[in-house]
């Protein structure tokens, strides 16, 4: 399980504000079909206790899509392609990658999956915020940063709350795999 | 789903059926099947005038997992299946995808001929050099030195090449993608089926189950620092040397996809009387 708050490498820096929003919004949406399809994948396995974590997690990042669109007066199927390249990454920053999944993962790892997606996220953000061309962009990225700062805050202080789990955690006595 | 329900714009969300995928946590067709609904809403075709076609296997599982037309086939079939639903109904845009089993091994005379003929389709496999289905076979792709309880010491059978394979059976299009990479695949499958003839494309779909060392793909795959070619002789050398992870458009042909010469003029009628003792 991984976390990182690495700078975020930028193919292209926005120009406008409204440039910057529609990367805010194409990375929110990103992470919101990510959580739910994390919570599908989940439910499919039993896991209901992580299912029903990462679908909350879908709806705190659809109540971020919503304020944006608010913040920007942009109608609800407001389109918003990621410009080709913008983020380096082959994932969107915020979107925490299907390949670290387990189905017996606990809500202490599904947690440190998200800490690590909201880290990128603020790192995504101080990167445009360090490139940025002009007072409008950097103030916005900055903002979009302070953000996704308090988003970290809030999971590490859930994440205090919620029990680490057994080292053995991962050792299913009836394993689905069996090739002998 | 009809014209009258459907948006002004389509999302990735409008190609995705109700059916939750059952694949094991943390493999590549997850994000596969997200990156071909992205592709289809980049495209903007209605889901209705698109068919997934696919044969047998994990990753063949898709088409009920999207709002298009789907046939899930007979193993190693989904070419042939493909094949005669696009020569029938040139109007859709037919997408098959499989795996690596059922597309190289039973499948393989099929995969030969469907370069071959260049009819218009595009043809996704997920490669994850392992039988997932079956519980961890080695397939036509799997490393020779794969050492495991099933082939211990390994097949020490050469892997099959299938960039190669395409490339010399006529495919007009020819590209290699990765899981991990669902925007940048997601644009090399429009690319794809945007492309006249038959599009191939590999992508690397990590089997986390029976091949947990794949998940070290993300760190080895980089992008094809050269542009697309419409030289067969430049892309062979170009897949012959490359080290199986470079992503791209590998080759961009521009032979003629196959049409039908003419229409015969036979009715279903006459073709039945042909039959009739």
């Amino acid at each position: 399980m991984s976390k990182t708050t690495a700078p975020h490498e930028l193919h292209s820096v926005p120009q406008t504000t409204d440039e910057l929003m529609q990367q805010a919004l194409a990375m929110e949406r990103e992470a919101v079909a990510r959580y739910n399809e994390l919570a599908d994948i989940m439910e499919v396995h039993n896991n209901h206790e992580v299912a029903e974590l990462f679908r909350k997690m879908a709806v705190i990042e659809g109540h971020h899509v919503s304020g944006i669109l608010s913040e920007m007066g942009w109608a609800e199927d407001m389109v918003a392609p990621r410009q080709p390249g913008v983020w380096a990454s082959a994932d969107a920053p915020e979107s925490v990658p299907l390949d670290e999944m387990h189905y017996l993962m606990h809500p202490w790892h599904a947690l440190q999956l998200a800490l690590g997606a909201e880290q990128r996220a603020e790192a995504f953000f101080e990167s445009m915020a360090q490139a940025a061309t002009n007072d409008a962009v950097r103030e916005a990225a900055l903002e979009m940063r302070d953000e996704e700062a308090e988003h970290v805050a809030l999971i590490q202080e859930w994440l205090a709350r919620t029990p680490q789990p057994d080292p053995e955690w991962a050792v299913d006595p009836d394993p689905p795999r069996y090739t002998d | 789903m009809n014209d009258m329900t459907l948006p002004a714009e389509l999302s990735a969300a409008d190609y995705k059926s109700d059916y939750k995928p059952i694949w094991c946590p943390g493999c590549g067709d997850y994000t596969v099947l997200g990156a071909i609904t992205k592709a289809m809403s980049i495209l903007q075709r209605p889901p209705h005038e698109m068919a997934v076609v696919s044969g047998i296997g994990c990753s063949s599982r898709i088409p009920a997992y999207t709002t298009c037309y789907g046939f899930h086939g007979v193993h190693g079939r989904a070419l042939a299946a493909g094949t005669g639903l696009k020569v029938a109904r040139p109007d859709l845009t037919v997408i098959v995808t499989g795996g690596d089993g059922d597309g190289y091994s039973i499948g393989g005379n099929h995969f030969l001929h469907a370069c071959r003929r260049n009819v218009d389709m595009t043809y996704i496999v997920m490669d994850n050099h392992v039988y997932g289905m079956t519980k961890g076979q080695a397939s036509p792709t799997t490393e020779p030195d794969w050492d495991n309880k099933l082939s211990p010491g390994g097949t020490g059978v050469r892997a099959f090449h299938p960039l190669v394979i395409a490339l010399a059976s006529g495919a007009n299009f020819v590209a290699r993608a990765f899981s991990g990479d669902p925007n940048g695949t997601a644009e090399i499958i429009a690319q794809a089926v945007r492309h006249p003839g038959f599009s191939f494309i590999e992508i690397l779909s990590p089997c986390v189950t029976f091949r947990p060392e794949q998940r070290e793909w993300k760190n080895l795959v980089h992008k094809a620092t050269v542009e697309a070619t419409d030289d067969p002789a430049q892309a062979a050398r170009r897949i012959m040397t490359d080290d199986g992870f470079n992503l791209g458009v590998l080759y961009a042909g521009s032979r003629p996809p196959y049409a039908r010469a003419r229409d015969t003029g036979a009715s279903l009628a006459d073709l039945e009387a042909e039959f009739v003792l």
